[in-house]
């Protein structure tokens, strides 16, 4: 079997170019942060963004300017407030213009779920009565075929690549999660390149052992990257908590656009890769997120010969 | 007013205001702590319901953010995106949405998304997020906002969220049984639709206003029920309930 496990720099150095659509999704977890800096390190441009909520992970990707355009459907600091460098790019386009692409959290899971079955739209009741339509010529509405009424419909997303963090996947990209699954299955098989980047790489006979928890077969995965706590400042189940202070502490510091470039300076380009950054943040804050243990009971799958 | 505060008072008219329902579809922050104060008192069947995908939360500490960890585990069941919105909001499992907002106007139309232009914003806001599919399918909605002018507005910046539709010509989806905001929560007093022409009105006021500071705080002539009431203050129970057990911390205090 083929063996897809390559370091970060190198998946992000073969599959993310200037000017593709990017999604690095995970609703409030297994938001892959490492694979975000790196791309700045890189320093890729003109990059189409999507995610359903683009969280601190894109904030910081607009502020150092790797973006051009953003598709989604919440642009919040979750529990914490605003996404300032996005609203300042929006607002007061700093460091530049940035085109959005907007709809609701039901018109972005249709489009991947378009994208991931290769059909030419999804219906979804939406969108009647919004003036999301207006903005987004995207949205459209057809006449049900069935009953002649009206029905809203969303595009499929294709993005060129998708990078989705978890628990752990063997050598050939198997994935397992749990946890808040979000749109990761869709996603990953929307795409045309997946990078799974997991807490841990394990044997094949781990993955067969629960091939129920398998949430993205290897067969759509084209790179395998090893990066411990790689979703940090979010969170993996059961492996480490999100770190609030540093959601919160970023609420403050990205109000000013200055501050965000010190920010990106010190933690993006002056360090090395993730390790060097988990190095820095220390061993102490990175032990103080780690979660008590809640096993699950195990199930018997059975042997039939 | 004393022994209590608005926000508090907020907590309770929201909890009051789910008294017997079954499914609601909530957010963090105060409505959450109303969702916990009514299952401990007006709604012991209330199914927490996060736009995560989680059923049936048992939250070991007060979640930051829908996407919480503490949600997840010993939770009874926690759907993917796809599940949440095709089959359980779509497909009309939910009873009541709790909704909040940064502008409404009287028919219960709500903005979320920009103050201004949309093309050249004075405030970008967050965005619909489940909210426009929540104001649609779940088959009724309560909202739960701070009074003041700069919310209660003549004429929305953008509508992100549907109220009653009906009004302006438009019609929700087919196929959709939905009966629409049912009520708004607020800081200083409460408001129903009328059944008929489904105008926001004033239903009863916290203890201690009075109906000429309240439309004071609302832009358009707003109208006034008959019997207009004052809502009865937070219980010893209820007030204990939040205080030792949902906001230890006195965030609401």
């Amino acid at each position: 079997m083929e063996d897809k496990l390559v370091d970060m720099r190198s998946a992000i150095a073969a599959y993310v170019q200037d000017g593709m659509t990017l999604a690095i999704e995970g609703f409030t977890a297994f938001i892959c942060f490492a694979a975000a800096h790196e791309i700045i390190r890189q320093g890729r441009r003109g990059l189409t963004l999507a995610r359903m909520t683009p969280d601190l992970v894109y904030d910081q990707m607009v502020a150092a300017g790797v973006a051009k355009k953003l598709i989604f459907s919440y642009l919040g600091n979750p529990g914490v407030g605003s996404l300032h460098c996005i609203r300042r790019a929006v607002e007061h386009s700093i460091p530049h213009e940035l085109e959005l692409e907007e709809y609701s959290h039901f018109g972005m899971v249709g489009r991947y779920i378009a994208g991931a079955s290769q059909l030419p739209f999804y219906p979804l009741r939406s969108y009647s009565g919004t003036d999301l339509p207006r903005v987004n010529p995207a949205i459209r509405f057809i006449a049900d075929p069935y009953e002649g009424t009206e029905i809203a419909v969303v595009p499929p997303l294709h993005p060129d690549v998708a990078i989705l963090h978890a628990q752990r996947a063997d050598r050939q990209g198997n994935t397992q999660a749990w946890g808040i699954l979000g749109v990761q299955k869709e996603v990953a098989f929307a795409s045309r390149k997946v990078i799974v980047v997991v807490e841990d790489v394990v044997d094949e006979e781990v993955i067969r052992a629960d091939p129920n928890r398998t949430l993205i077969p290897g067969l759509v995965v084209d790179a395998v990257v090893h990066v411990p706590f790689g979703a940090h400042p979010s969170y993996v189940q059961g492996y480490y908590d999100r770190d609030n202070k540093m959601y919160q502490e970023w609420d403050d510091l990205s109000r000013d656009a200055d501050r965000v470039q010190a920010w990106l300076q010190e933690w993006v380009y002056a360090v090395e890769d993730h390790q060097a950054y988990l190095d820095k943040l220390g061993a102490s804050r990175l032990e103080r997120l780690k979660p008590g243990s809640a096993p699950a009971h195990s199930i018997d799958y059975g042997v039939y010969r | 007013m004393s022994g209590y505060s608005a926000s508090e008072l907020m907590i309770v008219c929201a909890a009051r205001a789910l008294r017997g329902v079954r499914s609601v579809l909530v957010g963090v922050g105060l409505p959450n702590i109303a969702c916990n104060l009514a299952r401990r008192t007006v709604a012991p069947d209330l199914e927490l319901v996060y736009e995560s995908g989680v059923l049936g939360a048992r939250p070991a500490r007060l979640p930051l953010s829908i996407g919480d960890p503490t949600i997840i585990s010993g939770a009874r069941s926690v759907m993917p995106m796809p599940d949440l919105f095709q089959y359980l909001l779509q497909g009309g499992r939910i009873e009541v949405g709790l909704l909040g907002t940064a502008q409404i106007d009287r028919f219960g139309n709500l903005n979320t998304t920009v103050i201004g232009e949309y093309a050249a914003p004075d405030v970008r806001l967050p965005g619909s997020g489940g909210a426009c599919e929540i104001a649609l399918h779940a088959r009724r909605t309560i909202i739960i906002t701070r009074l003041s002018r700069r919310t209660f507005v003549e004429k929305l910046d953008f509508r992100t969220s549907p109220g009653h539709l009906e009004l302006d010509g438009s019609r929700p989806p087919s196929g959709v049984a939905r009966g629409g905001p049912g009520q708004v929560i607020t800081d200083k007093a409460l408001f129903t639709f009328d059944p008929e022409s489904h105008e926001m009105c004033l239903q009863a006021l916290y203890p201690g206003l009075t109906r000429e500071e309240v439309c004071g705080h609302v832009a358009w002539p707003l109208k006034i029920a008959d019997e207009l009431s004052v809502v009865e203050p937070p219980g010893e129970n209820e007030l204990a309930i939040i205080r030792e057990q949902l906001d230890s911390g006195g965030m609401y205090r």
